[in-house]
């Protein structure tokens, strides 16, 4: 599985309140999420977003609330993955659940900008940099992991087990 | 190698003998909880993988959200937990108007208890490490997955040890406490952690203090955080439930990360200013610098609306009048709570001082109702976050504090030290 296109490139601590916000909660609706999404952060992110762009942010990414919203409404808007140097562990399990790629590669982020090409190969986390010409290597997720999102998340792997 | 006392309960939910930090494991839980913002949207997640929750024992729905019903939608969301929850029969049926706020009503009504292995779709499930149980927060994928196998998958986490010596001081509460660690430590300070809190210094916190300092732990990153079962712990679970438990306690060789001292007569009245709870400023900070000035008060919330913290907030606001130009939300966490105030006389003394006292309700914390701010307020609140949009306004303010600063600030208009406004003077 191959990811590829530009960045939008964040800070720490970006926290699921800016990712989806509560006013936005009293839906589970995966579409209409997904056209709210980061409007505190970045009100021009959802204009700026095409399917497959990736999203670079520094340290604790989606902390906070346990909203499993948050990944979902990234997941829809079309983002094809997140690369950060940490994530906070409820949003990290929910994007695993849910399917939705995420890597921990703290050179990457470093050697990323904002509008940056990048591609992205989930199954050897080799993160190429095409406009600088660069590439990173992003820790392998373990066996029992990658057997999850392979499976494009929890429901399909514990059915898959029946 | 020894073990923590959080792998303990892993190992033991897990059939294992032992387990170390990093290792993958699969645990039968004990109780597994979600509210209306999560529990409707698990509902289908769950249907596809089963028609009848594990145990109806160990499932508990709690509308306490978006609730009293916020809007339609919302009214759905709580419509829908309501009847999964009656047709499943479920034990602890809970329905708006005889519960209260999730992490206040499990204990109080003994669902939780010591030993267990407990996950909820809502981040402060950590709370439940004060009575010594293993809690921490999902999604919903994670929960509709436990409704249907009793079971969750975790990455054994590795431990940071809280060494807490010594006594607070009057107006220090375990809010304040917590409020220093994470300033100390940061947000993810504890990333991936357990916060084991031990040391003499425990018996000088109540219940009330050990539920907030746990509340909090995922403010610093914690997977969890958790106390020792001692005679308080006893005593409350004796109680408030009925319940087997179990007493876990961490082996003498356990190995830690990181072994950190507090100094719990050291600390001072703490506020978390925007945008994040670990931006600690102490009172005597704030009160060197220019004044604060604020719009609204909210005292309540899983963290801090116990009856302690009414007594306390109750204490300070008795016999006087909240400042003319400050709303302040009132709100006991759970019915038997908000009784309590009333029998206590502390209902007649939050209303006569220009509160406003409300049912119990999450909604305030997360800018849902009963509370929410418009650009350029400011609020000082006893809940737990304080980031960007968190109450509203993405250019409203949040700053976080003890019932007892949150009292003292809205008899002076701006955050002010109980030690000064309203304390015994």
């Amino acid at each position: 599985m191959i990811a590829n296109g530009k960045v939008l490139k964040y800070g720490d601590n970006v926290d699921t309140d800016v990712i989806i916000p509560a006013r936005y909660l009293n839906s589970f609706d995966a579409k209409e999420l997904a056209s709210h999404v980061m409007v505190d952060l970045d009100p021009t992110f959802v204009d700026r977003l095409e399917p497959g762009d990736i999203v670079v942010a520094k340290s604790n990414f989606g902390c906070g609330s346990s909203r499993e919203h948050a990944p979902l409404a990234l997941k829809t808007a079309g983002v094809s993955c997140v690369i950060a140097n940490s994530f906070a562990r409820i949003f990290y399990r929910n994007s695993i659940n849910i399917g939705f790629p995420i890597l921990e590669c703290p050179e990457a982020v470093d050697g990323i900008d904002e509008g940056d090409k990048v591609e992205v190969e989930f199954e050897t986390g080799v993160i190429k940099n095409l406009t600088k010409g660069t590439s990173f290597q992003a820790q392998a997720f373990p066996p029992f992991l990658q057997k999850m999102i392979e499976a494009n998340g929890l429901v399909n792997y514990v059915n898959s087990k029946k | 190698m020894g073990m923590t006392m959080t792998q303990k309960i892993l190992a033991a939910h897990a059939g294992l003998d032992s387990v170390v930090a990093g290792q993958l494991i699969e645990c039968n839980l004990d109780v597994v909880m979600a509210n209306d913002i999560t529990g409707p949207m698990a509902l289908p997640i769950f249907r596809q993988m089963a028609d009848k929750v594990f145990d109806k024992d160990k499932v508990v729905l709690v509308p306490d959200h978006f609730t009293p019903n916020k809007d339609i939608k919302s009214a759905q969301n709580a419509r829908d937990i309501q009847d999964f929850s009656r047709e499943q029969g479920l034990t602890h049926h809970m329905v708006q108007g005889k519960c209260g706020v999730e992490h206040a009503i499990l204990p109080e009504r003994g669902i939780v208890t010591a030993g267990e292995c407990i996950i909820g779709a809502d981040s402060h499930t950590c709370s439940y490490g004060a009575l010594g149980a293993f809690g921490t927060g999902v999604g919903t994928t994670d929960i509709a997955t436990g409704m249907a196998t009793g079971q969750a998958w975790f990455k054994v986490p590795s431990a940071i040890k809280f060494v807490l010596t010594g006594k607070p001081s009057q107006y220090v509460s375990g809010k304040d406490i917590i409020l220093h660690i994470i300033g100390m430590i940061g947000v993810d300070g504890a990333l991936y952690k357990s916060m084991e809190f031990v040391g003499d210094g425990i018996e000088h916190l109540t219940m009330d203090d050990r539920f907030t300092i746990c509340n909090m732990a995922i403010e610093a990153g914690g997977k969890n955080g958790i106390f020792p079962v001692d005679q308080q712990t006893l005593d409350y679970i004796h109680e408030h439930s009925t319940k087997p438990y179990q007493v876990f306690e961490a082996d003498e060789d356990a190995e830690y990360e990181q072994v950190i001292e507090i100094d719990l007569s050291a600390i001072r009245p703490t506020v978390a200013f925007p945008h994040l709870p670990g931006n600690a400023h102490t009172i005597d900070e704030i009160e060197a610098s220019e004044k604060i000035y604020i719009d609204q008060v909210v005292i309540g919330s899983c963290t801090n609306g116990r009856i302690s913290d009414m007594r306390k907030a109750a204490a300070i606001l008795k016999g006087k009048q909240v400042h003319p130009e400050v709303r302040v939300m009132v709100i006991p966490a759970t019915q038997k709570i908000f009784l309590q105030c009333m029998e206590e006389g502390l209902a007649q003394i939050f209303v006569e001082s220009g509160c406003a006292f409300n049912t119990p309700s999450c909604g305030a914390c997360m800018g849902g109702h009963m509370g929410v701010m418009c650009k350029g307020e400011k609020c000082v609140s006893t809940s737990n976050r304080n980031f960007v949009g968190r109450m509203g306004d993405v250019e409203s303010l949040i700053y976080l504090a003890s019932p007892e600063v949150a009292a003292a600030s809205a008899l002076a208009g701006y955050i002010a030290n109980p030690e000064k406004i309203g304390g015994e003077e």
